[in-house]
């Protein structure tokens, strides 16, 4: 029962959990990374096409929106590092999403050139992830939850406050396409995010692979046994939070060049929540996760009844996501079958 | 995986070369006058046009204006359309939240593709969405609101419609000169350009007069309300109370002044703060006394003028759940004849041919416009509409002063 309602998130349950020693099956929990697809390159290389052909089908407005799930897609493998391989929850990524969209509108505002604000909105957040992971993930559990969360709640205010436009927004101008190119302007921020979020997504792989990553994922495992085999939980946890903060600022980033217009309200704890749904909707540990989780944060209405309830009908049918319901799709089919 | 890289690049390049298969917009080709314009969304029949309006939130009060606007163009389409054309308008809800409001713009524009965006209300959103109409290059008519900044030069896709609050601040100002030369004033008023505008130019207006601002307190759009705000200025004991807010707060401190028997300022309301919903929260007798400024037929008080009342029976046919005799619809319907009166004198059916025509009205009467009041634009006069009248509330409407 309990490894059926497991959404991985700080629960402890995973591999050899539960089901005694026997293998659980595939999709059963967050991080499972055992091949159920067999064209993986051909699927991949389809993908590329279909990802670099966009720009040229599509009229402008779908175009945005395809953009914004992009944007969304590199929020989302960074908070995954935390909620899905780190098996913790923050509900303060929509905060720093709204910082590096403030620091790149402000870089921006007052001249800066515009690949000069992607790095800058990444080691902003960088930085205040450290600063706040860092007290944070030493205290365990929901605590940093809690923590996150105060950060979500102080941002908005302080930007408010604080920030160039104040309560009234900022806006900026967008990238615009080399002259060379020939191409739109909607068209060059669409395949500068896309390139910024294939970056992002090697280096995400390259990470999780990473000594590191692997101790992340055998903390949320047994956090106990990892410290037994000279894991620290904190630093390990402090560095994967800020890595993930930064990811959420390099979303931000994309974010005000996709859009050119930020304001407050656009970063409060609500869009903490839909990031939350959305990785969870999508699914815990996956990359396939990360990009569901991304067109459900960018279609999803507005917090309230419809999307309440498509989160808890997606915890209770698939509780590790779309992508762990349909990574169980092959072994029922052939269950059928036999 | 060599090869499907290659196939992936190949597909690129081919598509790089189409540009877009599904080209962006309409231009013009003739007449040789109009050659070259952008012409998206209207045709000789038709023509799309476009609004964003607070229809949630805290500022909720202003959707009767899109009712308004609605009914205009209803009655107008009835009538045969404006100059030939039949107008189809959509509106969309942007909560007051500017962030949205460019997201629905964008929306309209990119993927309704209407020929202008006729209108944007309140100041944050007019803004946030003014940088993306001018990039753009789609008209931003007749906004409804009165900040200065609608009439900026480096801005030549937006205009604005009413008198600005600069200038509302200043017949304020002038009514107090005249009839109460040394008063003090406490100011409450809204954190944002709307209330710092208004605040500013009042502040101006008197210096070195024997008028003086004694007390002000701002408050944010998301407070819940402004008791604290107004406990603060009723110990300046003040002579004159000037009350910059939006709707829902205004309306919140008229209260308070009302429920505050020791204060009993001279209580000066923003134009922009009175709405039929504010005085039905509040009843007469806490408005008894209360001053504004107007600059069209308000519907209750003109009840017999011929004009108004085919506003009323308009709305009543057109937008049965609209108030017919509330004041923020006849601004509505206000704004849009105005809107009509610049689609009829377009020489180019363009977009660049509308903010022609609308930066070129000369003294142009519409029968809902207070009697002396005209809309007229010109070289170097982006403001359409700059005249205001003072009216007090008596038993139960408002009275010209």
């Amino acid at each position: 029962m309990s490894a059926g309602l497991n959404t991985g998130l700080n629960t402890g349950t995973g591999p050899g959990t539960g089901t005694g020693h026997r293998r659980p099956a595939v999709g059963q929990y967050a991080g499972d990374r055992r091949p159920t697809w067999p064209y993986p390159r051909a699927t991949l290389g389809t993908a590329v096409a279909g990802a670099v052909s966009v720009p040229f089908l599509v009229p402008p407005y779908p175009l945005h929106q395809v953009t914004l799930v992009l944007v969304y897609v590199v929020a989302l493998l960074g908070l995954d590092l935390v909620a899905g391989h780190g098996g913790q929850i923050s509900l303060g990524h929509g905060a720093f999403f709204g910082i590096g969209a403030y620091t790149a509108a402000i870089l921006l505002s007052a001249g800066a050139p515009y690949p000069l604000t992607l790095p800058a909105a990444g080691l902003v957040a960088y930085g205040l992830g450290h600063a706040f992971g860092r007290p944070a993930v030493r205290l365990s559990g929901v605590y940093l939850a809690v923590v996150t969360f105060a950060v979500a709640v102080a941002v908005p205010p302080l930007i408010r406050r604080l920030a160039p436009g104040g309560a009234m927004g900022l806006p900026v101008r967008t990238p615009d396409a080399p002259f060379f190119t020939g191409l739109d302007d909607d068209q060059w921020v669409y395949l500068l995010v896309l390139a910024v979020a294939a970056a992002a997504f090697t280096l995400m792989r390259a990470v999780v692979r990473s000594n590191r990553g692997r101790a992340l994922v055998a903390l949320r495992a047994d956090a106990g046994a990892a410290e037994l085999l000279g894991m620290r939980p904190a630093a390990i946890r402090a560095h994967a939070f800020a890595w993930s903060a930064m990811y959420a600022g390099v979303a931000g980033c994309l974010f005000t060049w996709t859009t050119g217009f930020v304001a407050p309200e656009s970063f409060t704890v609500t869009l903490s929540i839909t990031l939350l749904a959305g990785i969870v909707i999508g699914g815990l540990g996956t990359v396939s996760g990360a990009v569901i989780g991304a067109v459900v944060v960018t279609f999803l209405p507005a917090p309230g009844l419809v999307s309440g309830l498509a989160l808890i009908l997606v915890l209770a049918v698939a509780p590790n996501g779309v992508t762990g319901l349909v990574r169980r799709a092959p072994a029922f089919i052939r269950r059928d079958r036999s | 995986m060599r090869r499907l890289a290659l196939v992936a690049l190949s597909v690129a390049l081919s598509l790089v070369s189409a540009c877009r298969l599904i080209s962006a917009e309409v231009v013009l080709s003739s007449p040789a006058e109009c050659a070259g314009q952008r012409a998206d969304g209207i045709t000789p029949e038709k023509v799309l046009v476009g609004g964003v309006y607070p229809l949630s939130g805290p500022a909720s009060a202003y959707a009767a204006v899109a009712q308004g606007v609605s009914a205009y163009f209803a009655w107008a389409n009835a009538r045969g359309g404006v100059a030939g054309r039949q107008v189809e308008f959509l509106v969309r809800d942007d909560g007051y939240q500017p962030a949205r409001a460019v997201e629905e713009a964008r929306r309209l524009v990119d993927s309704d593709r209407v020929f202008a965006l006729f209108q944007t209300l309140g100041t944050p959103s007019t803004a946030a969405v003014r940088a993306y109409a001018n990039q753009r290059g789609v008209p931003q008519l007749f906004v409804a609101s009165g900040a200065s900044e609608w009439g900026e030069a480096a801005y030549p896709w937006t205009i604005g419609f009413q008198p600005t609050y600069a200038a509302e601040a200043r017949v304020y100002a002038r009514h107090l000169l005249q009839t109460r030369p040394h008063a003090t004033v406490a100011v409450l008023y809204q954190n944002d350009d709307f209330g710092h505008e208004l605040l500013t130019a009042f502040e101006d207006a008197v210096a070195g007069t024997d008028v003086r601002v004694v007390a002000r307190r701002g408050y944010e759009v998301m407070d819940a309300d402004v008791q604290a705000q107004m406990a603060s200025l009723a110990e300046s004991g003040a002579g004159v109370f000037l009350n910059v807010g939006t709707p829902k707060f205004a309306a919140q401190a008229l209260a308070a002044d009302a429920a505050m028997t020791e204060w009993n300022p001279l209580h000066l309301l923003n134009g922009v703060a009175n709405t039929p919903s504010l005085i039905a929260a509040l009843g007469p007798s806490a408005l008894r006394g209360v001053l504004t400024t107007n600059f069209y037929k308000d519907p209750a008080t003109w009840e017999t003028d011929p004009a108004v009342r085919t506003v009323v029976s308009a709305v009543r046919r057109h937008v049965p759940d609209a108030d017919p005799l509330s004041s923020q619809v006849m601004f509505g319907w206000t704004s849009a004849a105005a809107f009509a009166a610049a689609l009829e004198r377009m020489e180019c059916p363009s977009r660049e041919g509308l903010m022609a025509a609308a930066r070129d009205l000369r003294d142009v009467e519409l029968g809902t416009l207070l009697p002396g009041i005209t809309v007229s634009t010109g070289p170097g006069d982006p403001y359409p509409v700059e005249d205001l009248r003072v009216f007090r509330f008596g038993d139960s409407g408002w009275e010209a002063v």
